[in-house]
């Protein structure tokens, strides 16, 4: 089986975000981005498949600060193929003009199975799976947690409020959205990365002529000014923990 | 084409989900700046029932053996004949498991543009999401002639979007609905055995801020002490530090505690619209721009691991022991 799995890059929001000049936008001067939480653990349940049933797992990522470590990081896990879409717009491409350049590339290598994050927190116009999912004619189900192989088709876990999961048969070739992989995300060496970085090549592919349309148009940025802004208890650990228990009191929870 | 706003009802296995009541309540406010009506769909097998409450000026509904529950294929096409048909000014779908997996697609198929995490609508016709985890919020325009937009609570009250009487229901005919690559197997149940965290007063949250496993013996120990249940954000439940049952969230639970005490948790939009409903949220967060402070009332740029000892040995000495 051929499973392919799109990641991308988003603002670690451990970080303080400000907006740029125009207003419209987040300033990227000095913005630290990370990989999507979400397409980290697509990374590791294309691992998990390939190790229980055999599979070549190729990662595809726009280029960026930071990716080739990523890259390498995931070939150390077991992943085969590795590919860096290169453009000067690459990074800041919403999910309709990434689904298009995907879809432009699976057209050609032809998976079988698509995997990616089921959201990423700056998608401000859908995620890329479903989307990329029309563009190929496939199949797309989301906010999976758990995938089966089986024979032309796969098992997905689908989550659902509550705890309730829906086991959903999806016929291959197929797009899955990703919300958590069957284990948190293997922790793999430096050594380890660091090795494989000198045998496996990152392959390289242009992208041009970007396409966004069918995304949201931003008018303004803005950090939100909450009606309600919460009192902060400010002093040391114990004069915090008293005025707490006094809080706890009056509520009568204690 | 016409001026109408489409709320799409989600429900599963016979209940219609809160998001739901809360869209037809936002579709109202867009109604009224597009001077169209509010036009329910819903899809189902014998699902007319679940139409009773809805606040709609109608009800469109198709009728389907396979659209009685939810999969992605069966409602992108239905909805996408809808639509296509109609040509409605907008359709507001729930960010969810159930809205998000076919609003994309239909904005593929339908060449149609989609805003995502909306969560409010402005009397003047533009969109208000949050994006970011809820540190930044967007606002732009709805462009003509169909928008496609997905929703977040927090904007509207669901009881807006409940009616006492029922409105008329228009039935549609969804297209074929054969050699579909998307079938529902079966429902799993969550697991029982643990505690039901929606049912304790006083909840101790834990998020990515407890750093590790071990760590977790912290607010364990303050849940003795105050007789108070620990749940988590999902971070911590991927971790698989804490068992599924006890996630709060999206996915998870929504609760109502008497108290929610946050422990590093930076209140993302999938956890906030869990917890909106608490009596009171306290917040404890070393990041003072964490979107937590946001809808807590007491807050605290602490260390969690400095307080939560502190508070344990405080709340043991109010209770005499």
């Amino acid at each position: 089986m051929k499973i392919a799995v799109p990641i991308k890059f988003v603002p670690d929001l451990v970080e303080e975000l400000n907006i740029d000049s125009s207003g419209a936008a987040l300033d990227t001067s000095w913005l630290r981005l990370i990989i999507n939480e979400f397409d980290d653990h697509a990374i590791e349940q294309a691992i998990l498949l390939k190790e229980r049933g055999g599979a070549e797992v190729t990662i595809i990522c726009a280029e960026g600060d930071g990716v080739d470590d990523i890259l390498f990081n995931a070939a150390a896990k077991g992943a085969d193929q590795l590919v860096k879409l290169m453009g000067s717009d690459a990074a800041m491409m919403n999910s309709h003009a990434t689904a298009r350049v995907l879809a432009d590339f699976f057209k050609e290598i032809q998976p079988d199975l698509i995997l990616t994050g089921v959201q990423a927190h700056n998608d401000l116009d859908g995620s890329v799976g479903a989307l990329l999912a029309e563009y190929l004619g496939m199949p797309y189900v989301g906010y999976v947690a758990g995938v089966t192989a089986a024979s032309g088709s796969v098992i997905a876990r689908k989550e659902y409020p509550g705890g309730i999961i829906g086991e959903m048969e999806v016929k291959l070739p197929a797009v899955l959205g990703i919300q958590a992989a069957e284990q948190p995300p293997r922790y793999v060496a430096y050594s380890k990365i660091n090795q494989v970085s000198k045998t496996v090549k990152i392959e390289e592919r242009a992208i041009s002529d970007l396409d966004s349309s069918g995304g949201a148009t931003v008018g303004r940025m803005f950090k939100p000014e909450p009606a309600q802004r919460a009192e902060i208890i400010e002093g040391s650990p114990e004069e915090v923990a008293d005025r707490m228990v006094g809080i706890f009191k009056e509520l009568g929870v204690m | 084409m016409s001026q109408d706003i489409f709320v799409l009802i989600e429900h599963l296995r016979g209940q219609v989900a809160d998001i739901s009541y809360i869209m037809l309540a936002a579709a109202r406010t867009l109604a009224s700046s597009s001077g169209g009506q509010v036009a329910a769909v819903l899809l189902g097998k014998d699902a007319q029932k679940l139409a009773g409450n809805l606040a709609a000026d109608k009800v469109l509904y198709a009728d389907s053996p396979a659209l009685t529950e939810f999969t992605s294929e069966a409602y992108q096409l239905t909805l996408a004949k809808l639509i296509e048909e109609q040509s409605p000014r907008a359709v507001l779908f729930g960010h969810t498991t159930i809205g998000a997996d076919v609003a994309g697609w239909l904005s593929g198929k339908l060449s149609l543009p989609l805003v995502s995490s909306c969560v409010n609508f402005t009397s003047d016709g533009k969109f208000l999401s949050q994006t970011c985890g809820g540190k930044i919020m967007a606002e732009g325009d709805l462009p003509s002639p169909t928008i496609l937009v997905t929703m977040i609570p927090g904007g509207y009250k669901s009881e807006q979007g409940q009616a006492a009487q029922a409105s008329a229901i228009e039935s549609f005919t969804p297209p074929a609905l054969d050699n579909l690559r998307v079938a529902l197997k079966k429902y799993i149940e969550p697991e029982a055995g643990d505690v039901d965290i929606s049912k304790s007063p006083f909840l101790i949250a834990v998020g990515r801020g407890i750093q590790n496993k071990d760590n977790l013996d912290l607010p364990n120990e303050l849940a003795a002490a105050i007789n108070g249940t620990v749940c988590a954000s999902r971070p911590v439940v991927d971790q698989g530090w804490l068992p599924t049952s006890r996630l709060v969230g999206k996915s998870g639970k929504r609760v109502k505690p008497k108290i929610y005490l946050a422990l590093g948790i930076s209140g993302a939009p999938e956890h906030v619209e869990g917890i909106n409903e608490s009596d009171v949220i306290v917040a404890v967060n070393t990041d003072a721009n964490a979107p937590i402070f946001n809808v807590a009332k007491y807050g605290t740029t602490l260390d969690l691991l400095d307080l939560v000892p502190q508070l344990t040995e405080k709340v043991k000495q109010a209770k005499g022991g």
